[in-house]
């Protein structure tokens, strides 16, 4: 491989003695070598990729009064209960009462699939999913600036139309589910949710499903 | 027939470039690199589409592993020794320098207080271990260390950002009484660290 020489031999002249002239140029094999070697362990040793990061904001718990409680209608409220086996149940309501058919709490159950708490989420919240679309096809047309979209988001997640749900996990659930429903919070635009405790209430209506 | 001459020529390729452009990626990796910060224990985080990156400086690091083993780390080797020997003034226990020194070098630590000195002191082979430390002891009462630590963190440097890095099988309690502590802190804004996911398309 070594490039030595490539001036030198070749033609003989007659008689004239030459000192032989060595080329200046050196083989930068081995320093490639080098280089990309050094790349490599760069490459490996390095996180280029920031971790991703999910914002909560969780209630002052000093302060709760009574008159400051948020009174929430139960007929918009879905309560979510994180179960063992990565399962899902939901009801409607105040746990006491259906507030459709005012009988009994309808207790269902559902998964972290597309098909499952997903769809139930975009059913109950769809008039804003439904402006949030326009708000993002509008923000196409006009060039809306994303500070302005956010804003006006913002106002439309915050809607009186908006469904608020209530996180409850029991102690079977993982880490892996709650960061799970949260995130299904922000892909359905649900933006008035909370974590809640796991109540005896709770416990109760789910005790016939969970074996 | 007249023999045909092929020219030799050299199968010689000039590495010169080839040279330039090794070491100008290597370069680029150099100055954009920052390291893989070695975490106690591995930790795999559940996957979420939101796409806020985490700030650098001023943050503080609750890992939890899958057993629900807690960890602390805060960045800046100072802070790291200032909280120590704040938290070692709390539990009455004096660091030496070596020991303060040992501590800073983590990037985070789990390890009760009072087998903290036992834990500093251990050889080298050793204290990389997974299994030398036992996590932080947390409940939600008053006196609990895990909220000791928190309350130093943020004593030792006021801006600091809360970041809960959780395994994706710890269970639900830890976290439960992780969040509890940070509520009655009043530091009820956090952010849980999550690995990328895509946003689905058809929402």
């Amino acid at each position: 491989m070594a490039e030595l020489n490539t001036g030198g031999g070749g033609h003989k002249k007659s008689g004239k003695k030459r000192s032989k002239k060595a080329s200046t140029r050196i083989d930068l094999t081995p320093m490639v070598d080098l280089g990309f070697l050094l790349i490599t362990f760069f490459m490996l040793a390095t996180t280029l990729i920031k971790p991703q990061t999910m914002e909560i904001n969780l209630p002052r718990n000093d302060k709760i009064d009574k008159k400051d409680e948020t009174k929430v209608k139960a007929s918009k409220t879905i309560t979510i209960i994180l179960a063992k086996n990565n399962k899902i149940f939901w009801f409607a309501g105040d746990g006491k009462t259906d507030p459709v058919t005012k009988g009994p709490t309808i207790l269902n159950t559902s998964d972290f699939s597309k098909s499952g708490i997903r769809s139930v989420l975009l059913t109950r919240n769809a008039p804003i999913v439904a402006q949030i679309h326009e708000l993002k096809s509008e923000k196409e047309k006009i060039r809306m600036s994303d500070d302005e979209y956010k804003k006006l988001a913002r106002q439309i997640r915050a809607g009186d139309a908006a469904a608020i749900v209530m996180i409850v996990a029991t102690d079977e659930a993982k880490y892996n589910n709650l960061v799970n429903i949260l995130d299904e919070m922000q892909i359905c635009n649900v933006s008035k949710y909370s974590i809640m405790d796991f109540t005896p209430l709770h416990a109760s209506l789910i005790k016939p499903y969970d074996k | 027939m007249p023999k045909v001459k092929i020219a030799r020529k050299s199968t010689l390729v000039d590495m010169t470039a080839m040279c330039d452009v090794a070491f100008l990626l290597l370069t680029f990796f150099m100055l954009t690199s920052n390291f893989t910060a070695k975490e106690p224990v591995k930790v795999t985080t559940p996957a979420s589409i939101s796409e806020i990156k985490i700030a650098e400086t001023d943050i503080e690091t609750i890992l939890i592993d899958q057993k629900g083993r807690i960890f602390l780390g805060i960045d800046g080797q100072q802070h790291r020794i200032n909280l120590l020997k704040a938290m070692g003034e709390a539990y009455k226990i004096t660091f030496t320098p070596t020991e303060l020194k040992r501590y800073s070098v983590r990037t985070s630590t789990g390890v009760p207080m009072n087998q903290m000195k036992a834990f500093l002191d251990l050889p080298l082979e050793q204290i990389d271990n997974p299994n030398a430390q036992k996590g932080i002891p947390s409940d939600t009462t008053v006196t609990s260390e895990f909220r000791q630590w928190i309350y130093y963190a943020k004593k030792e440097n006021d801006k600091i950002v809360i970041a809960i890095k959780g395994d994706k099988e710890t269970p639900f309690p830890v976290i439960k009484t992780v969040m509890k502590t940070l509520q009655d802190l009043k530091q009820v804004r956090f952010n849980l660290i999550t690995g990328l996911k895509e946003v689905p398309k058809d929402i």
